[in-house]
């Protein structure tokens, strides 16, 4: 199948409003009788579902956990970008979409960019509107800070707390549609398949995870708004139950997969302490606006770092790219932090870890506090007492978590941190209406692939899921759904739907019949390790053959061996975890198998041998400027297609943060 | 910090389903480092059971962070465990030390009903929230965001309720198993801000008669709330909660 992204034609910055002025509508009476699915409520799908119930869709919202408010966008600690240009440094539409077309290393589409860039504005005023409460200046204007990537300040932002915030706003939005009846909301069910009918997304096969039972649930059309798959690693600042099942099956009906290999390794998150760790903690990138990262100048240096004077320390960062110093991206800081760490100079027990050093921050808003409040002569003390009232102010939160994580209090000692994964660029493939491959089968938000290229700049995830559920879904859908008008709802005893719930009766069937000796948690990790090692911060042809090979191999013994106690009829969580772990396992395959074929370094995906004499990445626009985007043909069997990127207004040019 | 390893009992709550009745069971669990974190010397106990071919506990978790509110359990008698102002997931085994038992339980409240073993059912919570825990409006064209200066402090004061991450610890803390502390936080969320002005009285009426239907208890301040919360809600939120009330009770614009 040819791949059209129906980007629409005409000048960049009309794309979207000529789209948005001649798209078809459906009216009102209409809406009422069209069904729509959501499948996951974070940012992307409680926006859609609540905006879609506004509209008079008959909608259907679905979430693995037990309430839509849980889901994981909730933990989206630093901010959301707007091209609002409130603090007058220089900000607009165009700026933002440059910047982040930049920060993807070229590897996105222009037109879907700047639509992003231009309807963020309208998601700050919305969510305002709702009730959000961003951080507030004292003329009662909004802040805003700085973030990776950019030299404006255009992040608004909720004390560490942003996700959690700008989701209850969607969440509530959500609770107030089901209370009129326009949504019905399905917590902890699970979807495990799409059903087709005459090529077209019809509906979904969903499990209540309470009772096990499988039900069959119609919609015109069905939205997977189901975020990443960061926790193929294993590791991750994903939730436990973040997973890919929801796209994968999807995949599986024919929904290509766009650069399954691009992932974004975060470089400020607390490190590992050991073999028992189950998740990493993300340490906000906002965190870099004020702190200053550094390793020992010495190799093996064991001082304690407030032992260690200024002038041994190496500040890795602002040296090597002194324009942007410590915000550069953070494909570029997390790789900075491994050669740093891999030369020998690491910090902490593991040597594993770099310093994120808050001192000079605390010193210097104390001299502004004590120049605000008249106390020029104040000491040492009384101004590092006032300067970490600032910081606590400001990320207060966030500190708390690492004392409590570590047992280390931040402002005294600083905090040791070191790159965890984090997003997932790569997703299903979506044209510019957000639909995948499969006629009536949306996807949204970080589920998926389409704005970030590369690699996504900090702040921008809330943004996209955002943009895509609140802004972009509604017009999209109706041009689509215009011409379903005269479609039925179709009983949920047709073929098709009878023949899905027996594929996904017989598969869980099958993993509960396995009765092997080792358990799911334990084939997670082993894919966690292999996909960490050869398909992580640094990838290798040879490396990523084995880990293909090697994954072949644990996908054999996972289907022979693995261990699921319990029943199928009832609460069962092993059973939940044990199909998403066969599916992380499908998944990791392809991704090696994209990172194979993309012999060039771009953005979060660096390929070793394609790296430039200073060890910063090298593109190859020649031959990769484009998306790669697979077909499933069968176990194992992929197909790569190519979506190429045609750059219209920017000139690809090397990245440079120096 | 000083790394050590222990070995511990616990007494679990385990409970088939909502119709079962429940008992302690006691395990033992060995070679726990005082690094994890609470929930991951649970993983470290399930792994165990699953070796031994039995079932694993079952509890409710997500994030892992401290933010989604899905974990909630009740260790050695408190809300998430004795740590102040963290959640079950943010505890961590630095806390305890060898040869400690630990006995945990699900929420005990009549209208969160146990679903399995820790896992209880918070759809009430929802079901407040959907009475008029929001801000009426549609997705559109809201007017620009900086037209409406808010007062720092307002803003502040109202960021502070909205940090509420539904877990219930606070209807688990009380003796009479009140939610006055969550719908407080959600009212204050929004009274404060001048886009909740419009709606407040019927919120609080509505939200209110929500929370009585499904069976929470009543406030008499014992602050038990206050103390677990994981977020450091504060108790002054019911006393605004209790001025809306009666503000739109006596004005006759809703009912009571």
């Amino acid at each position: 199948m040819a791949l059209n992204s129906k980007i629409p034609a005409g000048p960049l910055e009309s794309k979207w409003k000529t789209y948005k002025s001649t798209c078809k509508l459906v009216n009102p009476a209409n809406k009422r009788s069209l069904e729509i699915i959501v499948v996951g409520t974070g940012l992307a799908g409680a926006s859609a579902a609540a905006s879609l119930g506004e509209m008079g869709y008959k909608v259907k919202a679905f979430c693995f956990q037990d309430s839509p408010r849980r889901a994981h966008s909730i933990a989206a600690q630093g901010g959301i970008n707007a091209a609002k240009n409130y603090q007058n440094d220089g900000d607009s539409t165009y700026r933002l979409f440059y910047d982040t077309i930049k920060g993807g290393d070229y590897r996105s589409r222009e037109g879907n960019v700047y639509r992003l860039a231009e309807v963020s504005a309208n998601i700050i005023d919305q969510c305002v509107a709702q009730g959000v409460p961003f951080a507030r200046e004292y003329g009662g204007l909004l802040s805003n800070r700085s973030f990776g990537g950019t030299q404006v300040q255009r992040t608004f932002y909720a004390a560490g707390q942003t996700g959690q915030q700008l989701l209850i706003g969607a969440y509530q939005g959500l609770e107030r549609q089901i209370s009129l009846g326009n949504v019905e909301m399905y917590a902890r069910h699970e979807m495990l398949e799409v059903v087709k009918i005459d090529g077209r997304a019809r509906g979904i096969i969903a499990r209540n995870l309470v009772t096990g039972e499988l039900e069959r649930h119609f919609g015109h059309a069905v939205l997977l708004c189901t975020g990443g798959y960061g926790n193929v690693f294993y590791l991750s600042t994903n939730a436990m139950g973040s997973n890919v099942t929801a796209a994968w099956k999807a995949h599986k009906q024919g929904a290509y997969f766009g650069n399954p290999c691009f992932t974004q390794i975060h470089p400020t998150c607390i490190p590992v302490s050991g073999d028992h760790q189950s998740k990493l903690t993300l340490m906000s990138e906002s965190l870099r606006n004020d702190g200053r990262i550094w390793v020992p100048k010495a190799k093996g240096d064991n001082r304690k770092a407030t032992d260690i004077p200024e002038e041994e320390r190496d500040y890795y960062l602002e040296r090597r790219y002194p324009a942007f110093g410590n915000l550069v991206p953070r494909d570029v800081a997390s790789r900075a932090a491994k050669e740093r760490c891999d030369a020998g100079f690491g910090v902490g027990s593991s040597k594993m870890a770099v310093y994120l050093d808050f001192a000079s921050a605390i010193m210097r808003y104390g001299k502004v506090e004590a120049h605000k409040q008249g106390l020029g002569g104040a000491d040492k003390d009384a101004i590092y007492k006032m300067g970490k009232d600032v910081v606590k102010e400001k990320y207060g939160n966030l500190f708390d978590m690492y004392a409590k994580i570590t047992g280390e209090n931040p402002y005294e000692v600083p905090m040791r941190i070191y790159p965890a994964v984090h997003y997932t660029m790569g997703g299903l493939w979506v044209d510019y209406e957000l639909m995948t491959t499969v006629p009536g089968l949306y996807a949204l938000g970080e589920a998926n692939f389409s704005d970030h290229g590369a690699n996504r700049l900090g702040a921008s995830a809330l943004m996209q899921g955002l943009a895509d559920g609140y802004f972009v879904i509604p017009y999209t859908l109706g041009n689509n759904l215009a011409d379903d008008i005269r479609t039925k709802a179709i009983a949920t005893d047709h073929p098709a739907f009878v023949q899905a719930e027996k594929d996904v009766n017989d598969r869980i069937n099958k993993l509960m019949s396995i009765k092997g000796t080792e358990s799911v948690e334990s084939f997670h990790k082993r894919l966690g390790k292999i996909m960490w090692d050869k398909c992580g911060m640094g990838r290798n042809a040879k490396g990523l053959s084995e880990a293909v090979t090697e994954i072949r191999a644990l996908k054999n013994e996972f289907w022979s061996n693995v261990r699921i106690p319990g029943d199928i009829k009832e609460y069962n969580p092993e059973l939940d975890k044990a199909g998403r772990v066969a599916d992380f396992i499908e998944l990791g395959e392809l991704m090696c198998k994209d990172a194979l074929e993309r012999n060039e370094s771009c953005g979060g995906h660096f390929r070793e041998e394609s790296q430039t004499e200073d060890g910063e990445a090298l593109r190859d626009d020649e031959k990769y400027m484009y998306v790669a985007a697979w077909e499933y043909k069968g176990e194992s069997q992929f197909e790569m297609h190519k979506e190429t990127l045609d750059y219209e207004v920017v000139h690809p040019s090397a990245r440079s943060y120096k | 910090m000083q790394h050590y390893n222990m070995n511990l009992t616990l007494k679990v709550w385990k409970q088939k389903n909502s119709k079962a009745k429940g008992a302690f069971e006691t395990y033992k669990v060995s070679g726990i480092s005082s690094e994890m974190s609470f929930l991951e010397m649970f993983d470290v106990l399930n792994e165990q059971l699953v070796a031994e071919g039995k079932e694993p506990i079952a509890f409710d978790h997500d994030c892992r962070e401290g933010i989604c509110g899905m974990c909630s359990m009740y260790i050695n008698g408190r809300a998430h465990g004795p740590w102040h102002q963290t959640t079950t997931c943010q505890l961590h085994m630095r806390e305890y030390k060898d040869g400690d038992t630990i006995v945990v339980e699900p929420w005990r409240a009549n209208s969160f009903p146990v679903i399995k073993d820790l896992v209880v059912d918070r759809g009430a919570f929802d079901r407040i929230i959907a009475a008029g825990g929001y801000i009426s409006v549609n997705t559109g064209n809201a007017q620009d965001a900086n037209s409406l200066p808010i007062d720092k402090q307002k803003a502040d004061e109202s960021f502070a309720a909205a940090t509420c991450i539904g877990c219930g610890a606070c209807v688990a803390a009380c003796p009479n198993t009140s939610a006055m502390l969550f719908v407080s936080a959600k009212v204050s969320h929004l009274a404060l801000l001048p886009q909740g002005d419009p709606e407040r009285k019927t919120r609080a009426t509505n939200m209110i008669h929500q929370m009585d239907t499904e069976g929470f208890g009543s406030c008499t301040n014992i602050g038990a709330c206050e103390a677990e919360c994981p977020k450091g809600i504060s108790l002054e939120n019911i006393a605004r909660l209790n001025r809306e009330y009666i503000g739109a009770v006596f004005s006759g614009s809703a009912e009571g």
